[in-house]
C-alpha cells in the first residue's frame, strides 16, 4: 500500500482578483479519512478554496502543501459534470490514460460494475440524465483510485431522487475509506454528510469545526445568521 | 450541336467510361484529395494550437486566418505563381504547371477552412473541458489529441468543405497548372476551355461529374453531423 499524500496543508491561501482578497489568508489541514464539507453563502469562496486545493488555481500568497507527490492521487468532481463526446465507458477509459491498456480495460468494467453503470456502458455519455452524468462523474474520478475526492457543489443540479442516490454513494465511499471535500449550499445536506465543517464568509475561514458542534453551538455571530438562513 | 444532344453524349461519356474523360477526373480528384491531406496535416495541429495558446497578437492572427478563408482564388495562384515563375524565390525548383504546382495552390485554399474551423471547434471544446482535463493532468499539449478526437465530426465536417472549395475552384489551378492537355488539365479548367470552344458534351458530362461529387461531399457533411449527435452526443 502507498504512502499516504495525507495531511494536506493549506496555509495563508489567498487568491486576489482586481484588488479583491477573493480567498483571504485561509489556513486549515486535512487529516485522513471522513467527508469535510465546505459551506458558506454565495460569493464565500468554497469553490475557490476547493480548486486551489486540487491545484486547478494557483494561490497568489500562501500554498498548498500534500505529505507527498500527490499527482493524479487527488480527483475532482465538478459542479456541471464535464462529459466527453464519447461513451460511458470511453469516458472513464480516457481518466485512465496513465494505465496501461489491459489494465485500463479491466478498471472501467470495475468501475462500471462498482457504480452500477455497466446497462449504460455503450451509450452517449451527453445524453444521460443529471443523476446518471454525476454519477458517470464520481465512477470516472473513482476509477484513477484517488486518495482524496473534491466534490464541488456536486448534488446542486439534481432532483430530490438523484441527490439522495448521490449523498448515499458518498457516504458508502467515506466508509470505504476514501476522504472526500465537498462544497455545498444546501444545510440539510451539510447535516446528513459533513464529519468536518468548514464555514466560510467573504473569502475568509470563519469556521473550523467538527459538523456536530457547528450545528449546535456556532461560535461566531456569522455561523449563527448562517444556520438561520439569515444569511444568503 | 443543340443542348439536348450536347446532354446525350455527355451522359454517353460518362456511362462509356471514355478514358481521356476519367483521366481528367482522375487527376482532378488527385489533385484536391493531396491538397486537403495536407491541409488536414498542417492545418489540424496548427488550429489546436491556435486554439490553445495565448500570445500578443494572436486576436490579430485569428482574424487574418478566418479572412484568408475567402481568399480568392485567383490571387492564391497568383501567389503561388509568383513563388514557383522562374524569377521567384523557387523557381529553380521547376514546378510550375506541373501538378504539384496545383496541389501547393489548393492546399493554400484549403489551410485556412481547416485552421479556422479547428481553432473554432477546439476553442468551445478546450472552455468546455479544461477544468476536467487538468484535473487529470492533461493540460497544453497533451490535451490536444483529446480534443481532436472529440472534435472529430466537426472536423470531418470542416475537411468536406475544404474538399468541395478545392474541387469546385478554377482560378487557380489555371493559373499555376497551365491547362496542359493530358497533364494539368482538371475538371473546372476543362469545362472553362471546352464551353469557349463550343465542346459542349465533354464540358457537360464534367459538370454533371462535379455537380454528384458536391451533392456526395454534401451528403457526406450531413452524415458526420448525424453520427456525431448519435454516437457522441
Amino acid at each position: 500500500m502507498r504512502a499516504s499524500i495525507l495531511p494536506l496543508r493549506a496555509e495563508r491561501l489567498a487568491l486576489i482578483r482586481d484588488g479583491q482578497r477573493l480567498i483571504d489568508t485561509v489556513s486549515f489541514t486535512l487529516p485522513q479519512g471522513g467527508i469535510t464539507t465546505i459551506i458558506g453563502p454565495n460569493g464565500a469562496g468554497k469553490s475557490l478554496t476547493l480548486r486551489l486545493c486540487h491545484g486547478l488555481i494557483a494561490p497568489d500568497e500562501g500554498m498548498v502543501t500534500w505529505a507527498r507527490d500527490a499527482h493524479l492521487r487527488h480527483a475532482m468532481v465538478f459542479q456541471q459534470p464535464v462529459m466527453l463526446r464519447r461513451s460511458v465507458r470511453a469516458n472513464i477509459a480516457h481518466a485512465l490514460h496513465a494505465l496501461t491498456h489491459p489494465a485500463v480495460k479491466s478498471r472501467t468494467d470495475e468501475a462500471l460494475a462498482r457504480f452500477h453503470l455497466t446497462p449504460l456502458a455503450e451509450r452517449p455519455a451527453r445524453l444521460l440524465s443529471g443523476g446518471e452524468k454525476q454519477k458517470l462523474a464520481i465512477a470516472r474520478a473513482w476509477a484513477t483510485e484517488p486518495e482524496v475526492l473534491f466534490l464541488d457543489e456536486p448534488t446542486s443540479q439534481l432532483d430530490p431522487a438523484a441527490t439522495r442516490e448521490i449523498e448515499a454513494l458518498i457516504r458508502t465511499l467515506s466508509l470505504e475509506g476514501l476522504t472526500l471535500v465537498m462544497t455545498t449550499h444546501d444545510l440539510g445536506q451539510a447535516r446528513r454528510l459533513a464529519d468536518r465543517i468548514l464555514f466560510f464568509n467573504r473569502g475568509r475561514l470563519v469556521e473550523d469545526a467538527d459538523a456536530a458542534s457547528f450545528f449546535e453551538q456556532p461560535e461566531t455571530p456569522q455561523a449563527r445568521a448562517f444556520i438561520a438562513g439569515e444569511l444568503l | 450541336m443543340d443542348v439536348t444532344s450536347a446532354f446525350v453524349e455527355a451522359f454517353s461519356l460518362i456511362t462509356r467510361l471514355d478514358p481521356g474523360f476519367l483521366a481528367i477526373v482522375g487527376l482532378s480528384l488527385k489533385v484536391t484529395l493531396t491538397a486537403v491531406v495536407l491541409a488536414a496535416l498542417i492545418g489540424l495541429p496548427l488550429g489546436a494550437w491556435l486554439a490553445m495558446a495565448r500570445f500578443p497578437g494572436r486576436s490579430a492572427l485569428v482574424i487574418t486566418i478566418n479572412a484568408l478563408m475567402g481568399l480568392p482564388p485567383v490571387v492564391a495562384g497568383l501567389i503561388v505563381f509568383l513563388l514557383l515563375s522562374r524569377s521567384g524565390p523557387l523557381g529553380s525548383w521547376g514546378l510550375l504547371f506541373t501538378p504539384t504546382a496545383m496541389v501547393i495552390a489548393q492546399t493554400l485554399l484549403v489551410l485556412p477552412i481547416v485552421v479556422s474551423l479547428t481553432r473554432a471547434t477546439l476553442e468551445e471544446l478546450w472552455a468546455e473541458y479544461r477544468d476536467h482535463l487538468t484535473s487529470l493532468g492533461l493540460t497544453g499539449l497533451r490535451a490536444i489529441p483529446t480534443l481532436l478526437w472529440d472534435g472529430r465530426f466537426a472536423l470531418a465536417t470542416g475537411l468536406l468543405a475544404g474538399f468541395g472549395r478545392a474541387s469546385a475552384e478554377v482560378g487557380a489551378v489555371l493559373m499555376v497548372g497551365g491547362n496542359i492537355a493530358h497533364y494539368t488539365r482538371t475538371m473546372t479548367t476543362t469545362i472553362a476551355l471546352e464551353t469557349s470552344k463550343g465542346d459542349l458534351p465533354l464540358a457537360l458530362g464534367l459538370g454533371i461529374v462535379l455537380m454528384t461529387l458536391t451533392l456526395a461531399i454534401n451528403a457526406a457533411a450531413y452524415a458526420a453531423s448525424r453520427v456525431g449527435a448519435r454516437y457522441a452526443g
